[in-house]
């Protein structure tokens, strides 16, 4: 039994990073429909960021969260100039194939920058263990989850309460009627993106802390898992999203726990192919038809 | 139709390698490279990506081999000497990178040996380009199995490495976990993304007399192993074995320790690399083991070990790690097998390699046997707070 509870605690610190950078994807779909595959390597720039800001700069650990994230925003709404603005009236292929050469840039020019070499990251906070009954969590698994839960309270706040989220919300349900209405629509695009990768930023200052160790590759695997997240969850829905994201984590984890850790991956992507086949609209996406 | 068609296209293809061959060789009437007035040593190395630990290393070990030797005149090719000139080209830690860095150094560069790759799988997407270039390869550092041999079992004409083979460290680790550490139990968590991690766990599941209580696999590149681990913990067991490169074990002894698994924990050559201690945590790192072919502690009682060990110390401030000396050795072999054939051409340092006996380097003496594998000794290293403290020699 503490076994199993240990494991949740697991899938959950695990999960808590999928739905942040599920949130980015499902964001971006909402608004443009596009699927940025390149978003796991913003995650990955966040992480060398905080690497930066803390080795070189000595921040702490919440400066290094705050300048990544806000390094992540302009990083990702400097992409969404640059290599979808100009693309934003021509097929969704298009788009699509663009973010996988903004993503193999981003990997193999940061490779070319710092090598492919994994690095130790700085260990700004000292970990320590508590022990809870029958399982222990580590601070740095408590800043995970608190981190996590803050930033999805922000996010809801931010488009349910704020104008800006308001025209988030229009978009989404149609771009032409909400620019009639007078929506800065280029405007409302790069804040979407921004507040996406600055998510994904702190996802990577987190993993850092977390793991001890980044790698100009790392955004590829969690960023497809991500991806996968945000289908689970309904793409478009962000609620969807964090709990898809929760629930990767969780059947990984649990994948792993009864000896199929060879098969985790397998799984995961598994769930992709079942749910495109008995729910292509996810958990909570909206059931929209197609209108011929 | 179809015959004639297939005829028509064989016929191409010879007339194709007839003109190429035509190219390649275009003085000499034997085969493979001859060397010049230096002698062309290709390294084909790790030097970026996953394993560039190990590359970076092996870098080191050649230079200071290379600069020791070119000091002393050269090498003594019958009765003149000669400079060696090793060529640098990273294979990037890829498959597909080694096999074109093979291609360039054996046909551009006319490199009459290579040395490298450090991996057994960069270093088998070479094999065939040495063997037709017929350009003998030594691998410093591959330590799979059959790295020598091909699908058949037979020997690889011209492929040799300089370290012993994976199943040697796995039955060493399994009976230095039964005798010497009393691990009566035993668990396992091995990469199965790369030949070196199953052929190790492989021998080691054979050659270990107690039980083995638990087997978890992962891919290379993995991050998180908690879930592993905690189904692992809940198990009882003596010791636990991680087959696996320097970053993801790093990775599991810090997750292990703490997820407060306490037992001593056991690995391979690949523990080797001083970043695997920096992604652990010094105070991590402690009641670990490790199989190697050399540590720098048998300094204290070996005069070889101790003189490359301080002229390492001179050139890079650091104690000589695993894969430099293994490297070191390397450029050693190549030059004794040089000058027991009287001659720097490719094919004659083939036969020179597969003759060479009781060789006395600083992983040991290593005589190679008829499949192309060193015969030598092993040393268990243990780690505490991070650092070497005891080295266990093992005949």
């Amino acid at each position: 039994m503490s076994t199993f509870l240990q494991q949740l605690i697991n899938g959950l610190s695990l999960g808590s990073i999928y739905a942040l950078l599920a949130l980015g994807y499902t964001m971006v779909y909402g608004i443009i429909k596009l699927l940025n595959f390149a978003h796991g390597d913003v995650y990955m720039l966040g992480a060398f960021f905080g690497y930066y800001t803390i080795k070189c700069l000595h921040f702490g650990f919440f400066g290094a969260l705050i300048s990544s994230m806000v390094f992540c925003a302009l990083a990702g709404v400097l992409v969404e100039i640059i290599a979808y603005k100009p693309l934003l009236n021509s097929p969704r292929i298009t788009m699509l194939i663009t973010a996988i050469g903004v993503s193999y840039f981003l990997e193999n020019g940061m490779t070319y920058l710092f090598t492919a070499n994994t690095r130790n990251f700085p260990q700004v906070i000292k970990r320590v263990s508590y022990d809870l009954g029958p399982v222990q969590v580590s601070n740095v698994q408590l800043l995970i989850f608190i981190t996590t839960i803050i930033l999805l309270i922000l996010l809801q706040v931010i488009v349910q309460k704020t104008k800006m989220g308001r025209a988030m919300r229009a978009m989404a349900v149609d771009p032409d009627a909400a620019a009639l209405m007078g929506i800065n629509v280029s405007g409302t695009i790069a804040f979407t993106f921004a507040i996406g990768s600055a998510l994904a930023g702190a996802a990577g200052v987190l993993i850092g802390m977390y793991y001890n160790s980044i790698d100009p590759m790392m955004g590829l695997t969690p960023g497809i898992k991500a991806f996968v997240a945000a289908v689970l969850g309904g793409i478009g829905s962000i609620p969807g999203a964090a709990i898809g994201g929760i629930v990767i984590g969780f059947l990984e984890t649990m994948f792993q726990s009864i000896g199929l850790s060879a098969y985790k991956d397998a799984a995961v992507y598994a769930v992709l192919i079942i749910i495109l086949l008995v729910l292509p609209s996810g958990l909570f996406g909206k059931r929209t038809i197609e209108k011929v | 139709m179809k015959i004639k068609k297939m005829a028509g296209f064989a016929a191409a293809a010879m007339m194709c390698s007839a003109f190429m061959a035509g190219c390649t060789v275009k003085s000499a009437a034997s085969k493979g490279n001859q060397a010049g007035d230096t002698i062309k040593i290709g390294v084909n190395m790790e030097l970026s990506g996953a394993a560039a630990g190990y590359g970076q290393q092996e870098k080191n070990g050649i230079e200071l081999a290379v600069q020791e030797i070119n000091a002393k005149g050269g090498v003594n090719v019958n009765g003149k000497k000669k400079k060696i000139k090793a060529i640098y080209r990273d294979n990037k830690s890829s498959t597909s990178t080694s096999a074109s860095v093979a291609a360039q150094l054996t046909s551009q560069d006319k490199a009459v040996a290579l040395i490298g790759p450090a991996t057994t799988n960069a270093g088998t997407a070479t094999i065939p380009t040495a063997n037709k270039a017929n350009v003998p390869f030594l691998s410093a550092s591959a330590t799979a199995p059959d790295f020598t041999l091909d699908k058949k079992g037979k020997v690889q004409p011209y492929v040799f490495r300089a370290c012993f083979k994976d199943d040697y460290q796995g039955i060493t680790a399994a009976k230095f976990a039964y005798d010497t550490l009393k691990a009566k139990k035993v668990a396992i968590l091995a990469d199965n993304s790369s030949d070196y991690g199953t052929g190790i766990t492989k021998a080691f599941k054979k050659a270990f007399k107690g039980q083995v209580v638990a087997a978890q696999y992962f891919q290379a590149g993995d991050k998180d192993f908690n879930s592993i681990l905690t189904s692992i913990k809940s198990k009882n067991f003596d010791a636990l074995y991680i087959p696996a490169y320097y970053t993801e074990c790093g990775t599991i002894i810090k997750q292990a320790r703490e997820a407060g698994i306490k037992q001593p924990i056991l690995g391979a050559d690949g523990m080797s690399d001083d970043k695997m201690i920096k992604i652990a945590g010094n105070a991590n790192s402690s009641d670990i083991y490790y199989t190697t072919p050399f540590t720098a502690l048998s300094a204290a009682t070996n005069p070889l070990v101790s003189k490359f060990n301080k002229a390492y110390n001179a050139k890079f401030g650091e104690d000589a790690p695993t894969f430099a000396a293994l490297a070191y050795d390397s450029v050693y072999m190549v030059k004794k097998a040089i000058e027991t054939e009287k001659s720097a051409d490719s094919v004659k340092i083939r036969e020179g390699l597969a003759k060479l006996k009781n060789f006395k380097g600083v992983t040991g003496n290593t005589t190679m046997d008829a499949k192309h594998n060193p015969q030598k000794s092993i040393t268990i290293v243990k780690l505490e707070n991070g650092k070497s403290v005891k080295g266990y020699v093992v005949k």
